[in-house]
């Protein structure tokens, strides 16, 4: 099958955000009706290399790409989205871009419908022409058919489980006539294992009637099941390109994470069981996007602990629901009592504090200054920085007080500010972060919670916000809990990591284990299979 | 992305939360009968006299009504700047009855006249609220206060037989011609604050005289039927009807719902917005049109006013929201609008004694209507949320 | 020439504007006719009389419930302290001359009688006032805190409700003095009242000043640059920054252990309870007290003063609230007295819905950038 002249050819693409290399020098190929199945960790660059590829104005904004894309033969430089929509490239994303009072057919044809000439488009123009119900619906049942799917036209999209929903997604790309490239994000994240064979079954459908697939997920036995082809990125590169039927899943699984040989000694540090300050049991959080379902481990006193896995799968539900942020339930004790959930203020009076991955939203007061960012939590929760008048009736903010500790956190974060008076919008990613750690640390907490600690700040301020957070935990002894996208990071400085996969761990294995099987609990796999895979290969 | 795999349906609910589901959902016009039919026995008025005042104001208001629904359907919300289409209107007959055009072609007239206005307006009033998406009805509701300025310093100062704005560099003072001494106040500018419409009065409304003898057993009366503006009111329904199933409709309805979504499928959002605008507002300048050739006599300095607030009460009243609001919201809305307008001093005298407390209640039903509806609309959202919510949870 | 453009994109455009029209009008009055002095003295009147109207603004902003167009609520309660506070005088007076008094009350009516009488009858309006703006507000609160996001314009038609409703009560309501009551029915209040032989300029002639025409209402300014202390004080406490946070970012607050929506409410109530104060102020010093529709616009005004002054829809100061208040209500003086003269025609009003709309437009269409 790859035999044909390639449809689509991506040649040495590389791109540079401010700097920081993301993709280098990636190129492949793919045939008509061949499918591509593309893997690779989070911040692999396959969304930078999609994005590319579909024309997002992004990458335009910050200073283009470089190689060449070739369709058909000829180079392509889409300056939008719908450039690429007219070259025949269509994507499905992964969050579901269906307006919900639409009918099915409705949002097939967003801005495509099928119109009529009446005699007021002489005067008013084109977008006065009628629409052609009838018409819509046949395209719309046509499109459905091709899929090997049945659903109602009419059903509203509100109304529909979320299987159709990603149906009806496919469908308005394959409406377009000159769709050739469908590429689609993570299409079997949100459906059932049945949903998923049906619509396995409709892709090599549309791929036996000449359309390439670009197949992006994380669902490793998914991809072997259906590309043709599997690329592998990781760090911006192809490490490499393979046929399912000359590769296993557990391969794919170790290209991904990579340095396999590296084995690392034994544990960063060898600790001492003392004693439990955290335990969790059954919790479920329900956070947008991050659903934790059912999460039950321990943490021991001064131990770091890392919460890694894929986006989307629930790892950073789990300290927004132990901190009271979203609506959570199940058993937490936390220094040996019970802990009532959804009550931020009752979290952090046991002496918790949390760093959130939402740095700009719930992190940072951005119009206010420094100082203010770093004492307010210790002020209110704690009566830090407040002077007591006329027998305590008055409770002043203690301005002094607390543009003395925000030097005194300028100083030791090396935050690059102008003085505390500065506002923390002005501030680049990195310096608020450390911002954000400031602020944890100004309330002494017995046990911290940081959420994607380095998650867009460059490598520089990386490495020091790690050090600190190290730094603060063998000083101070604070038990210290990360969430992090980034599984090296965690491998760097946690004693132990759980691994959450579908809303629950996946597995929780100390941080010296090679990377791989992190890589495989990542997948989905279950733990039996991984060292059943690793016994077979090993 | 949230949503569990394993939750394939959404949950059954129980028989009492879906009547509870749909008394929430008609909460208003359903109190609204309500009070109605509690104040007709008090006030006293005769069935035939009441269908007849309703047919009046059904008449009268409904096209203005009419109007407010293509923003609706844009997710625009209340187009609180329809009082500004009211003033086009105004400005419109100020116009023709200077000129003395009467009848239906000065009806035609003034609504040629104020449809540029209408326009122009319009324009300003949606490009700025694409520079507040999000706060759309504040913001149209104070440009209302805003153009209302400009249409007092317009009419006041540059209408009339002499001017009193000078230029510099100009001899003749800035003005824009009006001559009747009618309208003109006795200072040479500034347009009277009661003009007589005599030349169109009524003209629609009888141009299709009909009339209905009826006999309750209470002695037979006569009702007047205002063909003429009905079959006006019921094209401009099927304008909308047809206007929903156009590509424009199709376009607006996707950028009401979501914008971002929309935006990505090509739809020029911003242009949308205006265009929905622009088009209420020239619709409401004939609507005023309408609304004051019924009238008979303009307070050029008050009838617009009101204009926006009646018609967005009488429409929240018909069970409409901020968000979805169909025609038949328009004529359900205005019948219990002025049912309870026409009754409510009335009651008020034969409760309490006094008909001024009964004038006071309706002041504070069309302010309270739309306040009550503001809060209902943000809290049925809320609990719609909640049911969604409960929806995608599945296990707990 | 980059400082004078940071100066202006701070200042805003609109400002400059207007603050040199105010510096022209002042420049031209003489040229005119127009007396300096009576302009800045009545100026500086009217910055006293709306001064608190305008501060009322400040804790709602502050803690993002927007512009509180629903400053009519407030004002009501204080027109509730102000007319009863006037019953309770005629009451007292009735009292002394009967003999029939007793207790207590013989003590406060023949207190009424001495040179105290204003100061006491004025007090006592605000007592009444402060309660009943306290229970208004946290009802409003109450409401507000469902309709986050909407907040703007829900406020303004629960002012507009309230204002209604209040029409009905003082119908109504069983006040039976005679200087209030409509002579001719004998009983539902009138619509104007005068504040006259009970605490008129109570405020304004404390220490007052008159140099010729020249008249500076000393005490009424104290009183307002005593309630802006007030307030500034206020944010500077624990809960004042914790309502500040709020209106920053909300979810910020949350994480911060912060119950929103008790912050919010007590902002809303404080801005209420500012809002009654304000109307007395206003009221002792324009020597009337407004009822029935009377205070139906009343927030328009205000809201455009403390953006005149350079507040935003989520962010204000005392400095925005004291420039805002002259650079308002310095137009409001000076555009009759000057443009009337310059014109021979009156088109204060015009200028008033203008500038004062303009303003509030100017802000709800700016964008909240956030600087990168």
């Amino acid at each position: 099958m790859p035999d044909r002249a390639p449809l689509l050819r991506v040649e040495a693409v590389g791109k540079e955000f401010f700097g920081n290399r993301v993709l280098e020098e990636v190129s492949f190929s793919l045939a008509p009706g061949e499918v591509l199945g593309l893997v690779g960790e989070n911040g692999a660059g396959k969304s930078t290399l999609m994005n590319i590829l579909f024309g997002m104005p992004v990458i335009q904004q910050t200073g283009g790409y470089e190689g060449r894309i070739l369709i058909d033969g000829e180079e392509a430089r889409f300056q939008s989205p719908f450039d690429a929509i007219d070259a025949g490239i269509g994507m499905v994303h992964q969050e579901f871009s269906l307006l919900p009072g639409f009918t099915v057919t409705e949002n097939i044809q967003l801005n495509r419908e099928s119109t009529r000439h009446n005699f007021l488009v002489e005067v008013f123009g084109e977008r006065i022409r009628t629409l052609d119900r009838p018409a819509m619906k046949k395209r719309a049942q046509d499109a459905i058919t091709m899929l090997g799917f049945s659903i109602d036209p009419d059903t509203l999209a509100s109304e529909m489980p979320v299987g159709h929903k990603q149906f009806t997604e496919i469908a308005r790309e394959i409406d377009r006539k000159n769709t050739k490239i469908l590429v689609l994000d993570e299409p079997t994240a949100v459906l059932t294992e049945s949903e998923a064979q049906i619509l396995m079954q409709s892709l090599r459908n549309l791929a036996g009637k000449g359309i390439s697939l670009i197949f992006i997920s994380h669902r490793l036995q998914e991809v072997m099941d259906l590309c043709h082809k599997i690329v592998v990125l990781r760090d911006g590169r192809v490490v490499k390109e393979a046929k399912p039927s000359d590769t296993t899943v557990f391969q794919v699984a170790s290209w991904m994470v990579g340095r396999s040989v590296e084995t690392r000694g034994e544990s960063r540090r060898q600790r001492v069981e003392t004693e439990t300050v955290l335990e969790v049991e059954r919790l479920w959080v329900d956070m947008p996007g991050e659903t934790v379902r059912n999460v039950s481990f321990s943490v021991q006193k001064g131990e770091i602990f890392g919460i890694g896995g894929l986006a989307g799968q629930g790892k950073l539900g789990i300290a927004n629901g132990i901190m009271g942020l979203y609506q959570a339930g199940g058993n937490v004790t936390a220094m040996g009592s019970k802990l009532s959930l959804n009550a931020p203020a009752v979290s952090l009076a046991r002496n918790m504090a949390f760093v959130s991955e939402d740095r700009r939203g719930v992190g940072l007061l951005l119009d206010e200054p420094i100082d203010w960012n770093i004492a307010f939590t210790a002020m209110q929760v704690q009566d830090k920085f407040v002077k007591k008048l006329l027998g305590g009736l008055i409770k002043w903010r203690d301005d002094a007080a607390m543009t003395e500790a925000a030097l005194d956190y300028i100083e030791k974060l090396e935050i690059r500010c102008t003085g505390p008076g500065q506002r923390a919008v002005e501030l680049s990613g990195g310096n608020q972060q450390k911002v954000c750690l400031a602020k944890a640390f100004v309330v002494a907490p017995d046990i911290l919670f940081v959420s994607e600690p380095t998650r867009g700040i460059d490598v520089g301020a990386k490495k020091l916000v790690l050090d600190t957070i190290q730094r603060v935990n063998e000083e101070l002894g604070t038990t210290i809990v990360i969430t992090s996208s980034e599984l090296e990071e965690l491998r760097s400085v946690c004693d132990r990591i759980a691994i959450v996969d579908d809303g629950r761990i996946s597995g929780i294995l100390p941080a010296s284990r090679p990377a791989e099987e992190f890589g495989v609990l990542m997948m989905g796999e279950s733990p039996v299979a991984v060292s059943d895979a690793a016994g077979g290969n090993g | 992305m949230m949503d569990s795999a394993k939750t394939k349906a959404l949950p059954k609910f129980t028989f009492s939360e879906n009547a509870k589901h749909f008394l929430v959902s008609n909460a208003v016009p359903i109190i609204f009968l309500g009070l109605s039919a509690a104040a007709i026995p008090l006030s006293g008025f005769s069935m035939g006299y009441l269908v007849q005042e309703m047919l009046t104001r059904l008449a009268r208001n409904s096209f203005l009504v009419l109007s407010l629904l293509i923003p609706i359907m844009a997710g625009m919300g209340l187009n609180f700047g329809m009082v500004l289409g009211a003033m086009a209107g105004q400005i419109g007959l100020i116009l023709v009855t200077d000129w003395s055009v009467a009848g239906i072609p000065g009806m035609v007239l003034a609504a040629i006249i104020s449809m540029p206005i209408a326009a122009l307006l319009g324009l300003i009033c949606g490009k700025l609220l694409n520079m507040a998406k999000g706060r759309e009805m504040v913001t149209s509701y104070i440009l209302g206060f805003f153009i209302n300025g400009v249409y007092q310093f317009v009419v006041l100062y540059l209408f009339g037989v002499s001017g009193i704005l000078k230029l510099p560099g100009i001899d003749k003072p800035l003005r824009i011609p009006i001559t009747n001494p009618q309208l003109v106040l006795s200072r040479g500018y500034g347009i009277r604050n009661a003009i007589n419409l005599t030349g169109i009065r009524r003209v629609l409304d009888s141009a299709l005289p009909a009339s209905l003898r009826f006999d309750f057993g209470s002695g037979p009366f006569t009702i007047n039927i205002p063909i003429g503006t009905f079959m006006l009111i019921g094209l401009f329904c099927l304008f909308i009807v047809w206007f929903r199933r156009t590509k424009l409709g199709q376009d607006m309805r996707a950028v009401g719902q979501d914008m971002a979504i929309a935006d990505s499928a090509g739809i020029a959002v911003e242009r949308t917005r205006v265009l929905a605008i622009v088009i209420s507002t020239v619709l409401a300048a004939f609507g005023q049109i309408i609304f004051l050739q019924n009238i008979g006599t303009m307070n050029t300095y008050n009838s617009h006013e009101q204009t926006g607030m009646f018609s967005i009460a009488a429409l929240l009243i018909g069970g409409a929201t901020v968000s979805k609001a169909s025609i038949a919201n328009v004529f359900i809305g205005v019948t219990l609008f002025h049912l309870m307008f026409v009754v409510s001093p009335m009651a008020g005298k034969e409760l309490i004694g006094q008909a001024q407390l009964g004038e006071y209640f309706r002041v504070f039903v069309s302010y309270g209507i739309i306040a009550v509806s503001l809060v209902l609309h943000a809290w049925k959202r809320m609990q719609e949320r909640e049911r969604a919510r409960r929806g995608l949870r599945g296990e707990g | 020439m980059d400082k004078v453009k940071k100066f202006i994109e701070n200042f805003g455009w609109p400002r400059i504007i207007i603050a040199a029209f105010l510096m022209c009008l002042f420049a031209v009055a003489p040229l005119v006719g127009v007396r300096l002095d009576t302009s800045i003295s009545d100026t500086l009147v009217r910055v006293g009389m709306n001064g608190v109207l305008v501060l009322a603004m400040v804790p709602m902003v502050q803690s993002g419930c927007g512009l509180n167009f629903g400053l009519p609520l407030g004002i009501i309660s204080g027109l509730l302290g102000a007319t009863t506070s006037i019953q309770i005088a005629t009451s007292a007076d009735a009292a002394v001359k009967s003999g029939v008094a007793q207790g207590l009350w013989a003590a406060l009516s023949s207190a009424l009688q001495t040179g105290a009488r204003s100061a006491l009858l004025f007090a006592m309006a605000i007592a009444i006032a402060v309660p009943c703006a306290a229970v208004a507000g946290f009802v409003y609160a109450q409401i507000l805190n469902r309709v986050k996001g909407e907040e703007m314009m829900i406020a303004t038609y629960v002012g507009f409700s309230s204002v209604a409703v209040m029409c009905m009560a003082w119908l109504l309501l069983p006040f039976s003095s005679a200087v209030m009551v409509w002579g001719y029915g004998g009983s539902g209040l009138r619509t104007t009242i005068s504040t006259n032989g009970f605490w008129l300029h109570v405020l304004s002639d404390f220490q007052s000043l008159t140099v010729g025409k020249f008249y500076v209402p000393t005490g009424m300014f104290l009183f307002f640059l005593f309630m802006v202390f007030l307030v500034w004080a206020f944010f500077r406490t624990k809960t004042g920054t914790a309502i500040t946070a709020v209106g920053s970012n909300p979810e910020f607050a949350r994480a911060s252990g912060i119950d929103v929506d008790r912050m919010r409410t007590i902002s809303v109530m404080l801005s209420t309870i500012l809002g009654a104060i304000g109307i007395l102020v206003y009221e002792q010093s324009f020597g009337f007290i407004q009822l029935y529709m009377g205070p139906l616009y009343m927030a328009f005004p205000a809201v455009a003063a403390i953006l005149l002054g350079g507040a935003s829809v989520n962010k204000a100061t005392m400095v925005n609230v004291v420039v805002g208040t002259f650079l308002f209500q310095g137009i409001l003086t000076m555009t009759p007295s000057v443009i009337n003269n310059l014109l021979k025609s009156d088109m204060s009003e015009v200028i008033r819905i203008i500038v004062s709309n303009g303003m509030i437009l100017y802000a709800l269409t700016r964008k909240t950038q956030v600087k990168r």
